[in-house]
């Protein structure tokens, strides 16, 4: 052994704090910008809070705030006691800690301030939000986060390459293709369609970039968390080893190959559009056998739903994901998008596979790791589980009150009413929107809290058992 | 210990898994696109701009001391200025992600916003990074060009709820300097003015909805031909009519 401790776990308390302060600067912007769409809007005339800027603030916060920090921290605590060896190296990690949060505040900056003061110095172009969705980070610091995401790579790779002696967990196929797959999705999604190619194969590449993040990004390193977490809280093998190869390799093969279900009916060539809705059906059956692999895992310990938080937090996470995996199937094929394209219904799945799946997951996560991290056990069992019902039933009806505004959009659209009407009928929903988001930020304040008086609280006694039975590695 | 399958190996999951499928995605989605697009060459903002729209030469003689102020001449060169500022600044504050730029053909949305979409009009480059957006709060903005006077666009963008009452799109006002004299009215900045000269561009290649077909639209304009016309339209509006002889670098 050398010299450094297995798991840094300082580090892997900082990073889910990091991503927890983001989480909840995502939700503040996501509050206000649901404000405008009330008429409401508080800021209305000041220009660096103008609601597109703060639109662009929650989708990216909550990707490259929240959801990198918090899969990263657990990736720092299960990817060595998966491998048995350390990470890379201590200093680049505490590096790359700094550096990603230095990157998601510039971003912030950026697409806060540099429309405005871009615009005086004359690199408005390069210092505002870059037009590629869910990747507005500006284009001045796009080579530093492909430094950052390569770093970060060989950080995790060096010790799943050094326990390749043995057979490999579930877990580390997740995380190895997915570490790679980010580099690669990065760096064509944020300079093909800016340099190289306009309009129609432009879009098709930015389609891959926005799904591949959500696919080849945080899906691989949710799913590969959920492999370890799961088995380990359970105490309990995954079901079945054979289905974990069949998710890993169907997802391999058929998630790249969805993007450009983003802009069916476009221009992009028509064999591409048939091939991205035959992929995105494809897919969806195949991540099914992910879902029955855990439901059959939890199943044989069903009580500890109840007794568990984590594991409730993360089978809530696997059912939403299995809702949403249906919905893909539904929602992609040609006939619905006449309908649903373009509307409520698409932010509505977006916001159950974002929070409703990933979210849970990370949020399971801190609820099992925080009273280890700070060694003392939760200051209250009521707030978290408050924590837990408000994300649950405002993240449930905000799905299906943001479902509904997209049928009466779409709807309304075909039916040719002027435009004004669909904006009238979208308020009673957006009102009931409001509310729900407003559930799953009072759940956060209540958690971010509870883990703020958790790490404040005295130190327990001596001879206070242990908070938790983590350790075990899954066989 | 059992034995380790190939799909089970780092190296295969490493290679065949993170690069090669990802590699095999680029080329269908990718790769092949861009050759078939490779016939249609791209129009630069510098070839767009030899066209000076008529719109810009309005906002010259509209807000004169303005325009003079911050881009002089209406020319060839100050228009593709405009048009490259006023693209940024639709991107800046995010209007992209309240409007799309392409028009389905589907869900009656040329009978609404006028000819469906196609490759060309997208080979531009100002198109790069390409703003088909992904959701409509507002309506699609490819046919833009035209459709509101340029008062109506500055109007709209310094309050949007005064125009249409029922509005939900944000103001603007920092796409207006404050008049000298406080009862003047603000007249458009350097980025007002840029943008919309950028939103009266977008479609001014593509014939206007004419004449209009729902008779709410077509109030402005005489409605006679217009319910015959709604029948044939659906089925004449994907094929391509041939553009007036006039330049049209688009196609
Ligand atoms: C919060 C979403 C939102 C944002 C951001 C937004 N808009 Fe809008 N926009 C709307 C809505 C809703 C309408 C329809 C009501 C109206 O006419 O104001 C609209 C209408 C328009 C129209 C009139 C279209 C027509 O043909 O009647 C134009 C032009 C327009 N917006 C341009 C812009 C520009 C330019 C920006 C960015 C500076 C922008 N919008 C940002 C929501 C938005």
């Amino acid at each position: 052994m050398n010299d450094q401790p297995l798991v840094d776990q300082k580090l892997v308390k900082y990073h889910f704090v990091a991503g927890m302060v983001y989480l909840m600067v995502a939700l503040m912007a996501g509050f206000l910008f649901a404000l405008q769409f009330l008429q409401h809007y508080p800021h209305s005339g000041v220009e660096w809070l103008s609601p597109g800027r703060i639109r662009m603030i929650h989708t990216n916060a909550v990707a490259y705030g929240f959801l990198l920090n918090c899969l990263l921290a657990g990736a720092y605590w299960a990817v060595p006691r998966l491998s048995g060896h350390p990470v890379w190296s201590r200093f680049v990690s505490w590096f790359l800690f700094w550096a990603i949060q230095a990157i998601v505040i510039f971003t912030v900056f950026g697409i806060l301030f540099g429309p405005t003061l871009g615009y005086k110095w004359g690199i408005q172009h390069w210092l505002q939000a870059q037009a590629i969705e869910w990747g507005e980070t500006p284009i001045l610091i796009d080579p530093v986060v492909v430094v950052g995401l390569i770093l970060i790579a060989i950080n995790f790779m060096r010790p799943i390459i050094k326990g390749a002696d043995k057979p490999l967990y579930v877990s580390l196929w997740y995380f190895s293709a997915g570490f790679i797959w980010t580099i690669l999705n990065y760096v064509m999604g944020n300079y093909i369609p800016e340099f190289y190619t306009p309009g129609a194969s432009g879009a098709a590449i930015a389609g891959l970039f926005i799904h591949d993040l959500v696919g080849l990004f945080v899906t691989p390193l949710g799913w590969g968390l959920m492999y370890y977490f799961v088995p380990v809280i359970m105490k309990r093998p995954i079901w079945s080893h054979a289905v974990s190869l069949i998710g890993f390799w169907g997802l391999a093969f058929f998630y790249p190959l969805n993007g450009v279900h983003h802009f069916l009916y476009s221009t992009i060539p028509m064999f591409a559009q048939y091939s991205a809705v035959v992929a995105t059906v494809g897919v969806e059956v195949v991540v099914m056998t992910v879902f029955i692999n855990f439901v059959a895992t939890i199943r044989q310990q069903g009580g500890m739903l109840s007794t568990s938080l984590p594991i409730r937090w993360m089978f809530t996470g696997i059912v939403f994901y299995m809702i949403t995996c249906m919905q893909c199937a539904y929602q992609v094929l040609l006939t619905t998008q006449q309908i649903i394209h373009f509307t409520d219904w698409v932010v509505g799945h977006a916001h159950l596979v974002m929070f409703g799946v990933f979210g849970f997951w990370i949020l399971g996560m801190i609820t099992e790791l925080w009273p280890r991290l700070v060694d003392r056990p939760w200051h209250s069992r009521t707030l978290n589980t408050w924590h837990y019902w408000l994300s649950m039933i405002g993240t449930i009806t905000m799905f299906i009150d943001l479902m509904a505004a997209g049928l009466v959009q779409g709807f309304s659209w075909r039916s040719l009413q002027p435009w004004e009407e669909s904006v009238v009928a979208s308020v009673p929903f957006w009102l009931f929107r409001s509310f729900a988001g407003t559930m799953i930020f009072v759940g956060q304040i209540l958690f971010v809290y509870n883990m703020w008086r958790t790490a404040r609280a005295p130190a327990p006694a001596a001879a206070a058992q242990p908070v938790t039975g983590l350790g075990a590695q899954p066989a | 210990m059992k034995q380790t399958l190939l799909i089970e190996r780092f190296g295969t999951i490493a290679l065949v898994g993170g690069l090669g499928f990802f590699a095999l995605s680029v080329v269908i989605f990718a790769v092949i696109p861009v050759a078939l697009m490779k016939e249609v060459k791209m129009v630069t903002i510098e070839e767009i701009s030899q066209h000076v729209l008529p719109d810009f030469r309005d906002l010259a003689e509209r807000y004169p001391e303005q325009f003079k102020k911050y881009f002089g001449e209406a020319s060839p060169k100050t228009y593709a200025e405009a048009l490259r500022l006023g693209r940024d600044v639709y991107i800046g504050e995010a209007c992209w992600h309240c409007h799309s730029q392409f028009i389905r053909p589907v869900s009656n949305e040329d009978l609404r916003f006028g000819r469906v979409s196609y490759a060309g009009e997208h080979q531009t480059e100002l198109q790069m990074p390409p703003l088909f957006g992904t959701r409509r709060v507002g309506p699609d903005l490819i046919r833009e060009a035209g459709r509101h006077a340029n008062d109506w666009q500055a109007a709209h963008l310094w309050e949007p709820k005064d125009v249409v009452s029922t509005s939900v799109m944000p103001s603007f006002k920092w796409f207006f300097d404050k008049p000298a004299d406080p009862n003047g009215v603000p007249q458009p900045n350097k980025r007002g003015l840029a943008l919309i000269t950028y939103l009266q561009w977008l479609g001014s290649w593509a014939e206007p909805l004419d004449p209009p077909i729902l008779p709410e639209l077509a109030s402005a304009k005489p409605a006679e031909a217009a319910p015959a016309k709604a029948e044939t339209k659906v089925e004449a509006a994907p094929a391509r009519k041939p553009q007036p002889a006039t330049t049209n670098p688009y196609e």
